[in-house]
């Protein structure tokens, strides 16, 4: 009798202690990649541990660690968020178009508006989602392209010019804070303050219990519609952010910016462990993987080899880490039902 | 853990499709009201439209610039439909029209003969196909992530193979079937391409016991697999199908623009997708039907084409596309909920209480 307590009040805790190593490992096997890559590159051409080289990396990953960590969230809740790239492209532009009218244009309200722009796009896309009930994969296609077309409209051959945009937002896209780009702390105070709710709230905890069975967690009282909204919500705002980085970056804008992120944010997800089919993975998972992504561009080039071998490699990683976790996972599996099935025989 | 994925991965609630108008998959319809016949409204609606508004809208060449502008998209989205009612997604369509593209420029450029470069094209698309097939149905994975997977190594290899060359000069006797009509019609070849190929699908999709057997497996993957139908054999062979077709479009393209390049059809996998979609092809699996595309892709061509003839430019068009889109999943929904309520709230839900909904 006392036995079955034990198992009964001790599996719970094993499966998540198994959960959590694993997410762990895979973090550090992203790491461990990245630093093997950066190990190699350095060999062949020491200059790439210059702190400039770095700073590059970390300026290209900004974007996409930032789009991931929302697409996370989505993700996780078993959906899709495919309109990232048109919502961070609506965003940049209309924060561009703000500094272009107003001679005086507060950064604060430049941040605000960019913000309010993606949180409302993630807003429409979360209410059609949960109140009609209609896969999130068809709502956020048919919005990358309806937001697309209206900054079509709106941005129809207008550039907005580095001219317009004021150098001290400017200075976000390049100026160092202790040696890191200001414009990769956004991305990584978010992530990790993201990844620390997931990890640690129950609101957040909800989002993996919707991924892992919707049905279960609606009858188990979890607000499901609710906890998805927020996710979209939390996706589009991210992206929104994103514009607005985007712009302070690159300091100029048309309405092209963003095209084609989408399949890149859900790539780094996957390589950073995050399941497609929802209820596992973390935030911190993603945001290393968009830095792997990124580094192996930039060390390409470092090495001399051709950058065109950039998108076969990263496709081939896509490749190798979805079977590698599918491998870890099964044998988690299997080890978790070994491990119930000898303590009930005792 | 006998099968891995059992339900499509991106939905957002578990929403089990109802067992209704299963039976009126094949073409005799049982009512009047269903996606098909919106979208022959639509298509009536183009008429109207573009009769009206766009100068020269009733020539040959309205009919023949839309086979040419949406031929590519039409043929690959075919395959795509198969892949779709299964219940998977195939996104590296485009990514392989873009690497049959790269490799058929490449052979061209080392004085392969024509046809032999086009066999070997065919082939690297057989085998990309077949990749994506044992990655889906051998190793077991989901294949949203393995076609992003291979859609971002197919085009790193299209760009490995050809760089940012371009190749151009094709010329010969296939020209003609990139950039001229079939001899004694206004229409282009890849619109009677696309037909022939529709007409094909549609009979194995609807008329075949293979084509049952690809609804059954979008339906309830693990009954299918039960009932005796080779479901991974089946999905195998859709993705090798896929990746042929999409070569295959991927020859067409260059010898309609006479270059080929890497960046050939970059990102149209989406447009793809989204016109299956408009079809009425459930993204769950297993509903929709080979009209549905067909329609679809009629309607839309042509109401892209009355748009270019207006000017207005296909970045402005999206938005259209967009709401179309968002349309056609959105009020078939709702109009199932809305009957689901009746049913359940509304009158005679008494004298139907308890009584298994027999046949539809």
């Amino acid at each position: 009798m006392s036995v079955t307590e034990e198992v009964i009040t001790s599996e719970p805790v094993k499966t998540h202690r198994v959960a959590e190593t694993l997410s762990r490992a895979r973090e550090l096997a992203i790491v461990a990649v990245i630093l093997v890559i950066f190990a190699i590159t350095t060999i062949k051409s020491p200059g790439f541990a210059h702190l400039t080289s770095i700073q590059q990396v970390m300026t290209n990953a900004s974007l996409f660690t930032l789009l991931a960590v929302g697409e996370t969230m989505v993700i996780v809740t078993r959906n899709v968020d495919l309109s990232v790239g048109s919502t961070l492209g609506i965003s940049a532009f209309l924060v561009g178009d703000y500094f272009t009218h107003n001679a005086h244009a507060s950064i604060v309200i430049a941040f605000l508006i960019g913000i309010g722009v993606g949180a409302f796009c993630g807003a429409a896309i979360g209410l059609i989602v949960t109140v009609t009930k209609v896969p999130s994969l068809v709502v956020s296609l048919a919005a990358l392209y309806i937001i697309r077309g209206i900054l079509n409209i709106i941005g129809l051959g207008i550039q907005i010019e580095p001219t317009a945009i004021p150098l001290s937002f400017q200075k976000i896209g390049f100026e160092t804070f202790a040696g890191i780009p200001w414009i990769f702390i956004i991305p990584a105070l978010v992530a990790l303050g993201v990844g620390f709710s997931m990890r640690s709230f129950r609101s957040m905890r909800e989002l993996y219990a919707i991924g892992s069975n919707p049905g279960a967690a609606q009858l188990a009282g979890v607000p499901v519609a609710r906890r998805v909204f927020t996710a979209f919500v939390v996706s589009g705002s991210l992206a929104g952010l994103g514009g607005v980085l985007f712009l302070s970056e690159f300091a100029t804008v048309n309405a092209t910016a963003g095209s084609g992120y989408e399949l890149l944010v859900v790539a780094s997800c996957v390589i950073g462990g995050v399941a497609i089919f929802g209820g596992s993975g973390t935030v911190i998972g993603a945001a290393l993987g968009a830095i792997l992504l990124q580094i192996i561009n930039q060390s390409l080039v470092v090495i001399n080899v051709s950058p065109f071998w950039d998108s076969a490699l990263a496709g081939a990683l896509i490749l190798v880490t979805v079977s590698f976790d599918r491998l870890l996972s099964n044998r988690a599996t299997l080890a978790l039902r070994l491990k119930g099935s000898a303590a009930r025989g005792n | 853990m006998p099968l891995v994925a059992i339900s499509s991965p991106l939905e957002s609630n578990e929403e089990v499709p109802a067992p209704l108008d299963r039976h009126s998959l094949a073409f005799g319809a049982h009512s009047l009201v269903r996606w098909e016949s919106a979208l022959v409204l639509f298509f009536i609606f183009d008429l109207f439209y573009g009769g009206f508004t766009a100068p020269d809208f009733f020539s040959q060449n309205t009919i023949f610039f839309a086979g040419i502008n949406f031929g590519l998209i039409a043929i690959m989205a075919l395959p795509e439909m198969l892949i779709i009612t299964t219940g998977e997604i195939d996104l590296s369509v485009a990514a392989m029209l873009g690497l049959s593209c790269a490799s058929f420029g490449y052979l061209f450029e080392h004085h392969v003969e024509v046809f032999l470069a086009m066999i070997l094209t065919l082939g690297v698309g057989a085998v990309g196909g077949a990749l994506n097939g044992f990655l889906v149905t051998r190793v077991g994975l989901p294949s949203i992530a393995v076609t992003i997977g291979t859609l971002t190594m197919f085009r790193g290899l299209a760009e490995v193979i050809l760089g940012t060359n371009e190749v151009t000069g094709f010329g010969g006797p296939w020209t003609d079937v990139g950039t001229n009509t079939i001899p004694g019609t206004p229409f282009a070849w890849a619109f009677g391409i696309f037909v022939v190929l529709a007409l094909i699908y549609g009979v194995v999709l609807h008329f075949t016991s293979t084509g049952r057997s690809i609804f059954a497996i979008g339906l309830q993957e693990e009954a299918a697999f039960f009932s005796g139908i080779r479901v991974k054999r089946i999905k195998f062979n859709l993705y090798l199908i896929s990746g042929i077709v999409c070569a295959f479009v991927g020859l067409l393209y260059t010898y309609e623009t006479n270059t080929a390049r890497y960046d050939a059809g970059t990102g149209l996998e989406l447009n793809v997708v989204a016109i299956v979609l408009f079809g009425g092809i459930s993204i769950f699996g297993g509903r929709g039907s080979l009209l549905g595309v067909v329609l679809s892709v009629i309607a839309v061509g042509i109401f892209d084409q009355i748009l270019s003839i207006k000017n207005v430019s296909s970045q402005e068009q999206s938005i259209v596309f967009g709401i179309l889109l968002l349309a056609s999943v959105v009020l078939p929904n709702s109009a199932r909920g809305y009957r689901a309520l009746r049913k359940r709230f509304g009158p005679g839900s008494y004298t139907s209480a308890g009584v298994p909904e027999s046949t539809v």
